[in-house]
């Protein structure tokens, strides 16, 4: 007889088994972001709704704010770091192209010899990395699944511009994906529109950071659209188009929203949590209005004091809106990250 | 397919119900940003409102060229027509 292969034994449903977050200590006003650029507090709250961002000291880095968020997670959900066998971090700003964030985390947890690695899917990357836990976790390939969405943004931004820095924060969350008896986490909706890669971007490359550092004038000069030396700052930041991106993240984005309930089998009155992408108020308010949520459903706006934390934002949200209300344990939250690529993935999750 | 009267009153009514501004107000010689206050936010809600209204697209290149509500009004003339 022909050897037969075999293949993992499979689960039949996974969860969010445990929630953590790290919430670094510098907070930053609006007083303070007026400073760098011409604006006021009153101007920022009406179009953002941030009154406070936290961002982390020098001697805070990527890594430290995972390793706070991912232990916390793993006491909430009860399991210890050597019962993690993948982990996997959703990030855009960890300084090394390699080798990940994920590898080192997972050695510093005590969690090796456990698969690690990161994904770069900005805003989206959280329900990126859940999306990718929930196939292992039911395949049978992993039991244990540690998600961290952590970002250091405040290394990557130039205070004196307009359109994206003086929104962003910087800070961890975590989750543990797990085995389930019951369904937790619903098919996933997730995809990308590289069409519009520029939409939120980098001013430029590494190479072009690289080159300009070289003194390679004429090699940078041909790879920007700005003459040399309007390139005061050659550390690359973030920029976007924000009628662009909020358009897309408003429209397109309850499109998906809906899409996501749909194939999760639910109407918006099963949802007892919406908890978006903490983007920027407005986006936030709109889509709830455009998914004509019902009163009963709580809206994490995280935002407001910890402002936009991209890969980070939704776990951080989820974490602090379990503390404050305890009564949602077990029931259902609708998740949706979007942002640079432009990418986006949303879930329905039950909470743990 | 509307007049140009008929547009102007349905992006009033759009104005009015993003930003409370009076539907007279919204005449067709006013600058959206500096006679309207309207921030590029709500100029975006305004756009996708009007698209389903008027049912028109508006690209997103299209939106910094309609300075004033003259110029959105004619933009959905023109893309009706």
């Amino acid at each position: 007889m022909t050897a037969q292969l075999l293949t993992p034994t499979p689960n039949a449903y996974s969860a969010i088994l445990g929630t953590g977050s790290f919430r670094p200590d510098v907070v930053v006003t609006n007083d303070d972001v007026c400073q760098w650029i011409d604006s006021s507090d009153e101007w920022i709250r009406q179009r953002t709704g941030i009154i406070t961002r936290h961002r982390a000291d020098a001697n805070t880095s990527v890594l430290d704010m995972a390793q706070g968020a991912a232990q916390a997670a793993l006491e909430d959900a009860g399991i210890s770091a050597a019962q993690l066998d993948t982990v996997i971090v959703a990030t855009v700003t960890f300084p090394h192209a390699t080798p990940s964030a994920a590898a080192a985390l997972a050695d510093l947890l005590g969690a090796t010899p456990a698969p690690a690695y990161d994904i770069s899917a900005a805003c989206a990357g959280y329900c990126y990395a859940i999306a990718q836990a929930d196939a292992l976790v039911r395949s049978g390939l992993a039991q244990h699944v540690l998600v961290v969405g952590v970002e250091k943004l405040s290394d990557y931004i130039d205070n004196s511009e307009r359109t994206i820095s003086f929104l962003l924060g910087d800070g961890a969350g975590a989750v543990i994906v797990g085995a389930s008896s019951v369904p937790g986490i619903s098919p996933s909706v997730w995809g990308s529109d590289g069409s519009k890669w520029n939409a939120i971007s980098m001013t430029h490359s590494q190479l072009e950071l690289r080159d300009s550092l070289l003194g390679a004038n004429e090699l940078l000069e041909s790879a920007v659209d700005e003459p040399l030396e309007e390139l005061a700052n050659p550390w690359p930041t973030l920029r976007q188009d924000g009628q662009t991106v909020f358009r897309w993240a408003v429209w397109e984005m309850a499109k998906m929203a809906r899409q996501a309930l749909a194939e999760a089998g639910l109407q918006a009155s099963d949802l007892a949590a919406f908890i978006p992408h903490q983007a920027n108020m407005r986006i936030i308010d709109e889509l709830a209005k455009q998914l004509k949520l019902p009163e009963t459903v709580l809206i994490a706006r995280d935002i407001a004091e910890n402002g936009n934390t991209s890969a980070a934002s939704i776990p951080m949200a989820m974490d602090r809106m379990r503390r404050e209300h305890p009564e949602l344990s077990g029931k259902f939250a609708l998740q949706i990250g979007f942002g640079a690529g432009l990418v986006f993935g949303a879930q329905v999750v039950l909470l743990p | 397919m509307a007049s140009t009267e008929e547009i102007l009153a349905g992006l009033a009514e759009i104005v009015n119900a993003e930003t409370g501004l009076d539907v007279a107000d919204v005449q067709m010689d006013k600058s959206f940003t500096e006679d309207l206050d309207i921030d590029s936010i709500s100029m975006m809600t305004i756009v996708v409102e009007a698209e389903d209204k008027f049912e028109v697209k508006i690209p997103d290149e299209e939106v910094k060229n309609l300075k004033t509500v003259g110029d959105a009004v004619n933009f959905i003339a023109a893309a009706q027509a």
